[in-house]
This record gives structure tokens, sequence and C-alpha cells, in this order.
């Protein structure tokens, strides 16, 4: 037998509990964290280790949290905050945009922002359309700022821990699909370092890019695909900023085509930049280039819209099906 | 315009009349959140609810304060703030349960609900949102010489959000047609409200001079006297009006939530104040009515919300193709 399998929810606990362990600079709070242990049960147990002035509970104040934690990463502490769900980012948006992300630069490198801002993003659990988004590229355009996407527990602990003992603002969405999800655990003192995508199944006919909960969906709908001869190369970017545009060229120039599964809205939207650039950089490699994404509207309610709305792994199958029809597998050498 | 125009509003679906008409609402409310309670166990209402199971009489006793055309924004813990309006029961669980013929068609579900027929601005899923919009409504009555009121729902914790700073004194400086009903059920999710607040939130509005009452939330008549005097303040023109309702959520914060955080004995005495129990209680020593009356109703409204949920049951589910051609973001 292997390992005990961990689960993606433990294994961001983990990775703060080592990290405050490690490092008397680290701090954590956000709203209903503390005692409780967060509304996701992710992070119990964490004040009574290391304490209340190390790990506490915020009023309501989306705001003060981002603010605060900004002003605490230029005096020598690295703070790790949580914003509840990702929807609520946009009541931080001044502080960690205009503040946070730019302070290292136009201080001329005085002091760097060691913050993390750990958020739960995601569709799928009829939460609605203010408690279900994934706000990728409001934060992708802003320079200053990293953004981490993890889609197993092993990834998510060793990126946290990256993210922790980077020296500016990290951005680190938790998809609420994957929480419960348990993985092979890894090893204990791994970190990760951020702007690496992973090759998590290679293949020969297609190159499929995602993240999160997309590079599960994507995993099933390749093994799917297998079946009908199809071998799809599936991409797990981790990182959402920087992009690691080299490991999905490299693909691309193996595979001659690209797929990328975004879950949010296609105007506006992160798939719409790797597609570019991969046309930019390696257009002479590409039979085919596309994108699956929601529709642009927001996420409804009901459970049939909502499927209907979000990428998976059927819609995903019978994307590759169709576009594969219409250009044979193998037409460029 | 003239300032005595109003704007033009439908009347409640539910139509009430006589003594116990704040009791009957107060009940239907109660075995509405009953039956959501029920139909999220059996996995019918989805995702996440919050219910105001407890609170009624906040939403109640404000509601009937109100005139023709006025507006209130409610909170994700809005079903009771949307039947104190007068929303349809039938649409909202239908709403509740994802399907087409939900007051918004299944799009919004339980914390997004919005029907502006029956003046609910909307549920805000954003702590504070409520806050912004019935302070933007406001606005938009002052200015088109409108002569109603709009009403913002919204918990104790809220007030240490940005937007409670901000728009009370927006709302103060430009003597805006607002009434803020802070509710205070003691406790945010599952932090009670002293560890993360500081001073008395009363002192808040008073620094802005804001006309401002605090009343029993857990009778109805009281809230309605408060509520009718913040309403008449605000819709004199002398500016926004601050009520707290002091009241307590009989159940958890959303689902999954045991209440450990609810100090012991709390809940048990609370209870004994139940704002139904409270209202029952007065009709009965005033005269107004009788044990057996008061049965009957009860009665009458548990099994009308009975049928409520078995019809919701029925009902058909929205068509995804035709939702997503239709709208055009
Ligand atoms: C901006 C924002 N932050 C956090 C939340 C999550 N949240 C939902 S309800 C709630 C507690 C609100 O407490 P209070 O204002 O006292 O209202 P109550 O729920 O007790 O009625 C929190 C933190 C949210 N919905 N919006």
């Amino acid at each position: 037998m292997s390992v005990a399998e961990l689960e993606f929810r433990d294994a961001v606990r983990d990775a703060l509990d080592e990290e405050l362990a490690r490092d008397e600079s680290v701090v954590f709070f956000g709203e209903d964290v503390g005692k409780p242990g967060g509304v996701f049960a992710v992070t119990g147990g964490l004040q009574e280790r290391h304490g209340d002035r190390r790990v506490f509970d915020t009023p309501i104040s989306e705001l003060a949290i981002a603010g605060a934690a900004f002003g605490a990463a230029i005096t020598g502490l690295r703070p790790v905050i949580e914003i509840m769900f990702g929807d609520f980012l946009f009541l931080a948006m001044d502080s960690l945009a205009n503040q946070a992300a730019k302070y290292w630069f136009i201080s001329e490198e005085q002091a760097s922002v060691p913050l993390v801002v750990r958020s739960a993003v995601g569709a799928g659990g009829r939460f609605g359309a203010i408690h279900s988004q994934t706000p990728v590229p409001w934060f992708q355009g802003i320079p200053g700022l990293k953004i981490v996407a993890p889609s197993t527990p092993r990834d998510a602990k060793a990126l946290l821990k990256g993210a922790i003992r980077d020296d500016n603002p990290v951005l680190f969405l938790e998809h609420k699909r994957l929480y419960s999800v348990k993985g092979e655990p890894g090893s204990s003192d791994e970190v990760a370092p951020l702007g690496r995508a992973a090759i998590v199944r290679p293949g020969s006919d297609l190159t499929l890019v995602t993240a999160m909960k997309g590079v599960h969906d994507a995993l099933a709908a390749a093994e799917e695909l297998a079946t009908e001869g199809i071998d799809v190369e599936v991409i797990d970017l981790r990182t959402l900023r920087p992009l690691d545009r080299d490991t999905v060229l490299e693909s691309v120039r193996r595979t001659n085509r690209l797929l990328v599964v975004e879950e949010g809205p296609r105007t506006g939207g992160w798939a719409g930049g790797i597609l570019a650039d991969v046309a930019e950089d390696g257009l002479e490699y590409l039979d085919d280039v596309w994108r699956l994404t929601t529709a642009d509207a927001p996420i409804p309610y009901s459970p049939p819209l909502e499927d209907a709305f979000l990428p998976s792994a059927e819609r995903i199958v019978t994307s590759v099906r169709k576009h594969l029809n219409s250009t044979p597998v193998n037409s460029t050498a | 315009m003239s300032g005595t125009q109003r704007l033009a509003a439908e009347g409640p679906v539910y139509e009430l009349t006589g003594d116990s008409a704040l009791l009957e609402r107060m009940l239907l409310i109660r075995r509405f959140e009953d039956a959501v309670q029920r139909l999220f166990q059996r996995g019918e209402v989805h995702g996440t609810t919050h219910l105001y199971s407890g609170q009624e009489a906040g939403a109640v006793g404000v509601c009937a304060a109100l005139a023709p055309g006025d507006r209130a924004a409610g909170t994700y813990r809005g079903h009771g703030h949307a039947l104190a309006l007068g929303v349809d029961p039938q649409g909202l669980m239908d709403e509740l349960l994802g399907r087409a013929s939900g007051v918004c068609g299944g799009r919004a579900g339980s914390m997004n609900v919005v029907d502006l027929r029956h003046g609910l601005v909307g549920c805000f899923g954003i702590v504070g949102g409520s806050i912004a919009a019935a302070t933007g409504v406001a606005l938009g009555f002052q200015r088109r010489g409108l002569e109603n009121v709009a009403v913002a729902f919204f918990g104790e914790g809220t007030s240490n959000q940005a937007y409670f700073a901000e728009c009370l004194n927006f709302a103060q400086v430009l003597r805006l047609p607002v009434v803020f009903v802070c509710e205070n059920n003691r406790y945010m999710e599952f932090t009670p409200i002293e560890d993360v607040t500081a001073g008395e939130i009363p002192a808040r509005v008073e620094a802005l001079g804001l006309w401002n009452r605090t009343v029993d939330g857990m009778d109805v008549q009281a809230v309605r006297a408060g509520a009718s005097e913040a309403v008449a303040h605000a819709r004199s023109g002398a500016g926004p009006a601050f009520l707290q309702t002091l009241t307590y959520r009989f159940v958890g914060h959303s689902r999954s939530d045991p209440g450990a955080y609810r100090k012991p004995g709390e809940l048990d005495e609370m209870r004994r104040r139940d704002p139904l129990a409270v209202e029952r209680a007065r009709l009965i020593e005033d005269g107004a009515a009788d044990e057996a009356e008061l049965d009957g109703l009860e009665a009458r409204v548990a099994a009308y919300i009975d049928e409520v949920a078995a019809r919701a049951l029925e009902a058909p589910f929205p068509d995804p193709e035709a939702e997503f051609q239709e709208y055009k973001g």
C-alpha cells in the first residue's frame, strides 16, 4: 500500500501550518478563519497551535484586511490573508491592485511586499452568480502580482509554500470543487517554484491547456478520447501569472493542435491570451487552435443551467471530436 | 415633478387583513423557512441557504410601515425580506428550487433574488451590497421628486464594511430618503460581533448625526412603531434614519453550522421570546383573537406552505439552450 492520501483542504492547512512553524514572520488572518476554522473547514487548529497573535479573526472588512496585510508586509511580516470567496476580492481591489502590486516597482525596490491572498473560487456548487466566479482576468492584467492555481493536493501544498516564500504579492486560488479531492501527498518539505506548468498527461494529437478543476475534467476527457484513438496531452498551468509559455509552445510543436479550457467568460478571459501567444510565436506549427469557455453571461443558479454553462469532461470530449474530425489526426508530419 | 407622487407598484400577492395580519405574515415566513430547510436536506434547494427563522419581526415590522412604491434591499438572508414585502411565496420557492417559474427564472437562487414588482430591489449576496443599493434607490427617488422611501436591511457585522461608512455619510450629506435597518442577531457567521467590533454601532451613526433608534427585534409591534417613525423621518426630507433591531436567529448561519459559538443557554432563552409567540400572546391578551382562531390560522398557513412546496417540486426546470441564446452579455 502507498502512503495515505492527502485531501486538498488538508494540504492547504498543512502548508500554512508548516510555514507558520518555520518562519516567525508569517501571520494569517481573515473572516472566521481562526476560532471557527474557516467556512470551508480549511484552517481549523491553526489558531490553537500558533496563537491568536499570529492567526486571528477579522471584521467583515475586505479592504482593511488586504490593506493591513500590505502595510504589514512592508514592515517585516509575511501575511497570508483569506478572502473567503473569490467574488469578494473585488472589495479588496484597490489595496491589491493599486498598492501592493505596484509598491516594489515604484519604490525602486526599497521594500518588497511578501503577501499571499488565499481565496476560494469556482462554480459548480449552486452558489449562484456572486459566490462562484474565478476572477483571474481581473488580476492577470496587473504586473507585480502572481497568480497560483493548483489542481492537486500535492501541488496545493508545495505551491502555497512557494507562494509564502515569494517576496511579492501572490494570489493563491483554491477551487471549491477540489477541497475534498484526495491525492498523493508528495514529500513534506517540497516547495514548488511559481511560474512552471506541468505536462500531466503526455499525448501526441492535441495539447489541452487548463488549470484547477479543468485539469480533472481534461484528464477524464483524455481517457475517454484515448478509447477512440485520440491521444491528448494535458498541461496543468499551475500558475496563471507569470504564464509558462515555453511549455505550451514546446507541446504544440509536437501535437500541432491547441485547446485551452477556461472556467470563465470567453470575452476577456485568460484562454484568449494563450491562444494569442501561441499564434504569435508558433503559427507555423498550428493545424487547429480553439478554446472552450463559459458563455458571456453571469453564472446561473439553477442546476441544469449551471451544468450546461460550465466546461466539463463531456463538453471537452464533444468539442475535441468535432474539431479532430474536421482536421484528421496526423495531417501534419 | 410634484413632491407627492409615488412610484407605481403591485400589491402583495399573499393578501393579509385584520388584527392578526402581522402574525400571519411572520407565520408565513417561519413555515416557508421550515420548508426550505426540509427541501435543502432533500437536495431540492441547492448550494447554500441562510434562514430568517427567529428574525421575522424585523422584516414584517419594517415592511408594515412602508407605503406603495417604497422599495427595500435585503440580504442573502432574504426570504423574510422578500415575503414581508409581499413577494409571491410560490415564485420564491420555485426560484429556490431552480425552476423556470421562479421569480428570476432560476437564474438567481436564494442569495440573489430580485423582484422589483413587489419592491424588492434585491437580496444582496455581498455583505454591504444592500446598503449601497438602497442609498442609490433613495437618490433616484429624491432626484425624480418621488415621495418614496428606500430601506436597507443588513446585519450588525456589516457595520464593519466600507459600504457602511461610505453610504451612511453619503446619504446624510445628501439628505436621502433611506432607512438603514441593522438587524443585530449578535453573530456574523460564526464570530460573535463583539470580538471584531469597536464600540457600539449606534454611536457610529450618532457621530454622523443620523436619526437613530434601537428597538426590541423580537416584538413586531415595537419594530413597526420604531420603523413608522424612521420612515416618516426619511419621507419628510429630513434625511436618512437608522433603526437597530435586537434579534436572534434560531438556526445556523447557513447550512452545516452546528452553532458552537453560541453562549450556553442563549438559544433557549431567546426561543422563549419567539416573535411569533410574543405576538400571539398579545392578540389573545388584547381580546383581538382567541386560541381557536389562531390555531386555525396556524393550520391554514402551514397547509398553504405545504401546497407551495408541493407545487414547486412539480414545476419545470429552465431550458439551458433557450436561456443562453436569449441572454446577450
Ligand atoms: C463582502 C462579503 N464578505 C463576506 C461575506 C461572507 N458572509 C456572508 S454572511 C456573513 C456574516 C454577516 O454578518 P451580519 O452582517 O451580522 O449578518 P447576519 O448574517 O448575521 O444576518 C459573511 C461574513 C459576504 N457575503 N460578502
